[in-house]
C-alpha cells in the first residue's frame, strides 16, 4: 500500500529537552504581504498599508499587524511539532511595531527555545522570540504543542 | 469621553454562526506564511486525523474580532476605534478549527481598568460549534491610548 510522503512525522516529547532550540528562520515583510495579511485576515486597518495615513497617526511609517508577527512566528513552532494542529495554546505582548518601510520592507528574526515538557501529558513548552530591527517586538510569546 | 467601565463583567449574546471554509484557511496560511500542507490538502488532514483541513493557530482571531466588534463599535462603551493598540492575545485550542466548522462566539468582557492615563480592555471569546462542542478560547487586551 503506497504511504503519503506528504505527512510528516509528529514530533515525540520524550525525544524533546528542557532548552532544546528550535531552527530559527528570518521572514521577509514587505508591503505585498501586509496587503494580503489584511485580505485574509480581515483587518484592514490603513496603517497596515497606507504609508501617508500611517505618518499622519504618529507612527515612523507603515506598521505589520500585530496578529501577523503573532501568526507568522508560531509556524516555527508548527514545522517543528511536525502538525499546525498540534498547537494547543499560544499568547503574547506586543511590545513594538514592526515598521515596514516600502524599499527594504522588514526582516523578521524568529527564534525558539524549549522552556518545559511535561511527559504525562506531552505537553511542550516553547518561548518564541521575534525581533526586527535588532528590537524585540514580541513580548512573552509562548506556544504550547501536544507531541505524540 | 472615557472607556465606560460598566462594561467590566458583561457578556454578550452568542453571534450568527461564521462558516469556516477551506478557501479561507488557505488564504490565511498563505499570508502568515505556514507551509503545512494541513491547512490546503484534506487528504493530509484526514491522515493526521482531522475531518478536513484545519486552521492555523491564529485563525481564530478572524472570528474572535468580529465579536470584539460588537463591545468596540458599541457607542456607550466609549471606545475611539483610532486609539485603539493591540496589547495582548492568546488562544487555547480546545481543538482545531476545521473547514466545515460553523461557530458561534460568545463575548465576555473581563475586564476594564485604567492605567498610566491610557484604558486596557480585556475581552475574552468563547468560541463553540453551533451544537455547542468548545473549539477556542480567544482572549485579547486592547489599550485605548489616553489622549492629548
Amino acid at each position: 500500500m503506497p504511504e503519503s510522503t506528504a505527512v510528516p512525522r509528529v514530533r515525540r516529547a520524550a525525544d524533546v529537552t528542557v532548552g532544546d532550540e528550535l531552527p530559527s528562520t528570518t521572514i521577509h515583510v514587505d508591503r505585498a504581504r501586509l496587503v494580503q495579511y489584511a485580505g485574509a485576515s480581515l483587518d484592514r486597518n490603513r496603517i497596515h498599508w497606507d504609508e501617508p495615513f500611517a505618518k499622519a497617526v504618529g507612527l515612523p511609517d507603515v506598521i505589520a499587524h500585530g496578529m501577523f508577527t503573532m501568526g507568522a512566528a508560531v509556524t516555527l513552532v508548527c514545522e517543528w511539532a511536525g502538525d499546525a494542529g498540534r498547537v494547543v495554546e499560544y499568547g503574547t505582548r506586543f511590545t513594538r511595531p514592526v515598521v515596514v518601510p516600502y524599499e527594504s520592507g522588514a526582516d523578521l528574526e524568529v527564534s525558539g527555545v524549549v522552556k518545559a515538557v511535561d511527559p504525562e501529558s506531552r505537553r511542550v513548552t516553547v518561548e518564541l522570540t521575534a525581533t526586527a530591527a535588532g528590537e524585540k517586538v514580541l513580548g512573552r510569546a509562548v506556544a504550547v504543542a501536544r507531541l505524540d | 469621553m472615557p472607556v465606560n467601565a460598566d462594561f467590566q463583567g458583561r457578556t454578550y449574546p452568542p453571534t450568527e454562526p461564521y462558516g469556516v471554509s477551506a478557501a479561507k484557511i488557505r488564504e490565511f496560511a498563505e499570508a502568515v506564511g505556514s507551509a503545512d500542507p494541513v491547512h490546503t490538502d484534506v487528504d493530509a488532514a484526514r491522515a493526521r486525523g482531522y475531518a478536513d483541513v484545519i486552521a492555523p493557530p491564529t485563525f481564530a482571531v478572524l472570528i474572535a474580532q468580529q465579536c470584539d466588534a460588537q463591545l468596540i463599535a458599541d457607542p456607550d462603551a466609549g471606545i475611539d476605534f483610532s486609539r485603539v493598540v493591540h496589547g495582548e492575545q492568546k488562544f487555547v485550542h480546545h481543538r482545531p478549527l476545521t473547514a466545515g466548522d460553523s461557530i458561534v462566539g460568545t463575548l465576555h468582557v473581563d475586564t476594564v481598568r485604567e492605567a498610566g492615563g491610557h484604558a486596557m480592555v480585556t475581552t475574552r471569546t468563547e468560541l463553540a460549534t453551533e451544537g455547542g462542542e468548545p473549539v477556542c478560547t480567544a482572549t485579547s487586551t486592547i489599550v485605548i491610548r489616553g489622549g492629548e
